[in-house]
C-alpha cells in the first residue's frame, strides 16, 4: 500500500463489517422473524439479503436482527422496521426481492411501502 | 458478508478457561447448521470481565453469554443463530431483566468505564489488520505523515497532557521533545516499547497487545516520525506467548501493507519494528536495564543521567514508553488534544486501565477516567468483596506501590493523589484485600518478590531488601521487639535514598505504607504475639472446646500431622470422649477446623 486512498478503500470495505459490532441503541432496527414458521416460509434468504444490503450500501445506524415467532404464522416471512420516534412498520410475506425494495425505498428513501404491510392485509 | 458475528474472547484469561474449545465447537455446530456463510466466528482480545470467562458475544444483538461451557454450544447455535431466540439462561445475569436483555454498556461493570486504550479489545480480531483499519486504524499515521510536522505531533501530545502509563507518570510529549531536540547529529534514534509487564497481578499491557496489537505499532511509527527515528523495538516478556504471537502476526501484516518499512505512504518516511523477548526478570522493566537487555547484555540498570533521551539504546537518543501509553496516541492524534484533556483531573488527563484482582467479585480489566474514586472501582465496577467480607485495603503499584486503607476510598485516583497517600499509580495492578488479609504478611510477600528479583548490582537493594524481609519474617514469627520496628523503618528510608534504580528505590514502599496505615497490626504481632487477621501461622493456636466436641473423631482423620487424639473427658450429654490438639505437633493447616461440623474448633 502506498497511498492514503488505498487505506481508505480498506477502511470503507471493513467499516460495514466491524460496524455490526457497535452497540447502536439509537438506530433503526430491522427485525426478521426467524422461528420455525418463518424459516419454513423462507425467512432466511430475506434475512441474508437484508443484512448484505445494509452492509454493502454501508447504511449507518441500522441493525438487522432476528427474533422468534411473532404469532402471525400465516403472514411469514415477517420483517419489522423500528425507527426511533416513528411507528413500527410490519412487512408480511416477504421475499428477497421485496426486501431489497424495502431497503431502497424505506431504509434509504424514508417512505414505507404500504402495499407490503400488515396494515394493508388487515383491511 | 455475514449477517451475524459471534465474538469469542481469545485473551489469556478466557483461553485458560477453555475458549479455544468453545471456538472450534462453535465453528463445527455452525457448519452443521449450514450457517457458515451467514455467521462469522471472530476471535477477539480481552473483554475485561475475566471472572466470567469464557466470554462470547453475538452481534448485531449484542448478546453477552458468560462462563460458556462446551455443552451450551449446540443449544445456542440451534436456538439463537438458527431461530433467533436468545438463550436467556446462559446470558450474563446482570443483562437479563424480565422483559428484555439490556445492553452491556448499562451493566455495573461497564457503565462507568470509558475505553480508549482498550477500545478495540474484545471488538476486533487482533489477527486481522483489515479489521483494525476498519475501526479507523492507521488513519492517525496517515494524518501525521501527510498533514503534520514532527513538531506539530509533539505539540499535540504535550498539549493533551498524556503521562506515562507505566507508573512514573512522566509527560509523554516532554519525553519526545527531549529526544527530538537534545541530540541533532542526524544519526540513528530509537523508539522502544516497554511490554515487560512484571507486577504481580497486573495484565493491562498483555491485554492491549493481545487485543489490539496494531494500535501499539501505529503509535510507535508516529513516535518515530516525531523524534526522527527509523527503528523501533518492542521488549515483551516471553511468558506472554499469545501476545508475542499476535505481535508477530501484526508486524508481518503491517510490513506487507507497507505500513511499516520503507517510504510509508510514499512520504519518504522509513520505520520498522522488531521484537525482543525478555526472559522474565522483573528488573528488565526498568528502562535502563531494559535497554541493556535489548543490546544483548545482562539486564542490569545503570545510573541516570544520562537519560535515555540523550544516551539510550546503543548510546543513541531513545524514547521508551509503556504499551498503554502508546495505545492512547493514535486516538489523541485523531480526536485532538482537547478531546483527551476533557477527561480526567487537573494534572492527570485521560483514562487509566486497572487490572482488578484479589478479594473482589469481578476480577478483570477495567478502564476508567482519571479521577474515578477507588470506591467506585471496588464497589460498583468490581461488584464488591465476595462472601460479605469487609474491605481492608487496596494495593496499587505492585511491589513499588503501597496499600490504600478504607479511609481513602473516596480519593479521586490520579498520579499525584496516589503519591500523596503513600502509594503510586504503577502500571495499574489493583489488588483488593479483605479483613482476612494480614498486612504484615502482604508486605512480606512483596518484599520476598523484590528480594528474588533484585539484580544484585547495588548493595542497598541486594542486601537491604534481604534484611528487610528477614525483619518481617521475625515479626510474623512473633520474635521481634518494638526496637526492631524502628530499625526496620530506618532501613526502609536508607534503601529508598541509596538504591541505584527504581526497583530498589521503591522496594520499601509496601512496608512503609502498611506501617503508615496499619501500624497497629505490626504492634499486635510484636507486643501481643497475635495476628489479628489469623494468617501468620506461628502466632496461631488451634483449640478444641471439649464441651462442644461430640467426639466423632472426624478432625483426627483429617489431620495430616496426627496431632489430634482422644482424651478421657466425656462432656455432659455426649456419648464419646472429646478430642484434643497437641500444639507441638500441629502444623496449623486448619483442616480440622473446616471439617468440624459442630463449631468446636477455634483458632486465635
Amino acid at each position: 500500500m502506498k497511498s492514503l486512498a488505498e487505506l481508505k478503500a480498506i477502511r470503507d470495505k471493513m467499516q460495514g463489517q466491524v460496524g455490526l459490532r457497535a452497540e447502536s441503541e439509537a438506530g433503526t432496527r430491522v427485525i426478521v422473524g426467524m422461528a420455525t414458521c418463518g424459516i419454513a416460509s423462507g425467512a432466511r434468504p430475506v434475512l441474508n439479503t437484508l443484512s448484505d444490503a445494509v452492509m454493502t450500501k454501508n447504511l449507518k445506524d441500522i441493525s438487522v436482527v432476528q427474533t422468534g415467532c411473532i404469532g402471525l404464522c400465516q403472514y411469514e416471512p415477517i420483517v419489522e422496521v423500528l425507527e426511533p420516534g416513528k411507528e413500527k412498520v410490519t412487512y408480511i410475506k416477504m421475499n428477497p426481492e421485496k426486501a431489497l425494495e424495502v431497503v431502497e425505498k424505506h431504509l434509504i428513501g424514508g417512505t414505507p411501502i404500504y402495499d407490503y404491510t400488515l396494515q394493508k392485509a388487515m383491511k | 458478508m455475514y449477517r451475524s458475528h459471534v465474538l469469542v474472547c481469545g485473551g489469556t484469561g478466557c483461553t485458560s478457561s477453555g475458549s479455544q474449545q468453545i471456538q472450534s465447537l462453535l465453528k463445527e455446530e455452525i457448519e452443521k447448521a449450514g450457517l457458515s456463510k451467514e455467521v462469522a466466528v471472530v476471535q477477539t482480545g480481552c473483554h475485561g470481565l475475566c471472572a466470567l470467562g469464557p466470554i462470547m458475544i453475538v452481534y448485531p444483538e449484542g448478546t453477552f453469554y458468560s462462563a460458556v461451557k462446551p455443552e451450551y454450544i449446540p443449544e445456542i447455535v440451534q436456538e439463537h443463530l438458527v431461530k433467533g431466540r436468545i438463550v436467556k439462561k446462559y446470558v450474563y445475569e446482570e443483562t437479563v431483566t424480565n422483559e428484555e436483555i439490556k445492553p452491556l454498556a448499562e451493566t455495573a461493570f461497564y457503565k462507568k468505564q470509558h475505553r480508549i486504550a482498550l477500545r478495540n479489545c474484545g471488538v476486533i480480531n487482533p489477527e486481522s489488520i483489515d479489521e483494525y483499519i476498519g475501526t479507523n486504524g492507521y488513519a492517525a499515521l496517515g494524518k501525521v505523515l501527510t498533514e503534520m510536522t514532527p513538531e506539530d505531533v509533539i505539540n499535540v501530545i504535550l498539549d493533551s497532557g498524556l503521562r506515562g502509563r507505566g507508573g512514573a507518570g512522566f509527560p509523554t510529549g516532554k519525553k519526545w521533545q527531549l529526544a527530538r531536540n537534545l541530540v541533532q547529529d542526524g544519526g540513528q534514534k530509537y523508539v522502544c516499547c516497554n511490554a515487560d509487564e512484571g507486577d504481580p497481578g497486573a495484565f493491562m499491557d498483555r491485554s492491549v497487545l493481545e487485543g489490539d496489537p496494531h494500535a501499539v505499532l501505529e503509535a510507535m511509527a508516529i513516535a518515530g516520525y516525531a523524534i526522527g527515528a527509523s527503528q523501533g523495538y518492542i521488549y515483551v516478556r516471553a511468558e506472554y506467548p499469545i501476545a508475542v504471537q499476535r505481535l508477530k502476526i501484526a508486524i508481518g501484516q503491517a510490513r506487507e501493507y507497507g505500513l511499516l518499512g520503507k517510504d510509508i505512504f510514499g512520504t519518504g518516511f522509513d520505520f520498522d519494528i522488531d521484537l525482543r523477548l525478555g526472559a522474565g526478570a522483573f528488573v528488565c522493566g526498568e528502562e535502563t536495564a531494559l535497554m541493556t537487555s535489548i543490546e544483548g547484555n545482562r539486564g542490569e540498570p545503570r545510573p541516570r543521567p544520562p537519560f535515555p533521551a540523550v544516551k539510550g539504546l546503543f548510546a543513541r537518543p531513545t524514547i521508551l514508553n509503556n504499551v498503554e501509553t502508546y495505545a492512547n496516541v493514535a486516538q489523541i492524534i485523531l480526536n485532538g488534544a482537547d478531546w483527551f484533556k476533557s477527561m480526567g483531573t487537573e494534572k492527570s488527563k485521560g483514562t487509566k486501565v486497572f487490572a482488578l484482582g484479589g478479594k473482589i467479585n469481578n476480577t478483570g480489566l477495567v478502564e476508567v477516567p482519571m479521577g474515578t474514586t477507588l470506591r467506585e472501582i471496588v464497589e460498583e465496577i468490581g461488584g464488591g468483596i465476595p462472601n460479605g467480607k469487609k474491605f481492608k485495603a487496596a494495593q496499587t503499584g505492585g511491589p513499588s506501590g503501597g496499600c490504600i486503607p478504607p479511609e481513602h476510598l473516596d480519593v479521586p485516583i490520579d498520579y499525584d493523589n496516589l503519591i500523596a497517600i503513600g502509594s503510586m499509580m504503577g502500571s495499574g495492578g489493583l489488588i483488593v484485600m479483605d479483613e482476612t488479609t494480614c498486612m504484615v504478611d502482604i508486605a512480606k510477600f512483596f518484599l520476598d518478590f523484590t528480594v528474588d528479583e533484585s539484580c544484585g548490582k547495588c548493595t542497598p537493594c541486594r542486601i537491604g531488601t534481604k534484611r528487610l524481609s528477614e525483619m518481617l519474617e521475625k515479626i510474623t514469627k512473633g520474635q521481634a521487639t518494638l526496637e526492631d520496628l524502628d530499625k526496620m523503618e530506618e532501613l526502609c528510608y536508607y534503601i529508598k535514598d541509596n538504591a541505584l534504580c527504581g526497583l530498589g528505590q521503591t522496594a520499601p514502599n509496601p512496608v512503609l505504607s502498611t506501617l503508615r496505615y496499619f501500624r497497629n497490626e505490626y504492634i499486635s504481632h510484636i507486643v501481643d504475639k497475635k495476628c489479628p487477621a489469623g494468617v501468620c501461622k506461628d502466632l496461631l493456636k488451634y483449640e478444641i472446646d471439649r464441651d462442644k466436641c461430640i467426639g466423632c473423631g472426624m478432625c483426627a482423620k483429617q489431620c495430616p500431622a496426627s496431632a489430634i487424639s482422644r482424651t478421657d473427658y466425656i462432656a455432659p450429654g455426649k456419648k464419646l470422649a472429646a478430642m484434643e490438639i497437641d500444639a507441638s505437633k500441629c502444623v496449623k493447616c486448619g483442616a480440622c477446623m473446616s471439617t468440624c461440623k459442630f463449631g468446636a474448633i477455634s483458632k486465635n
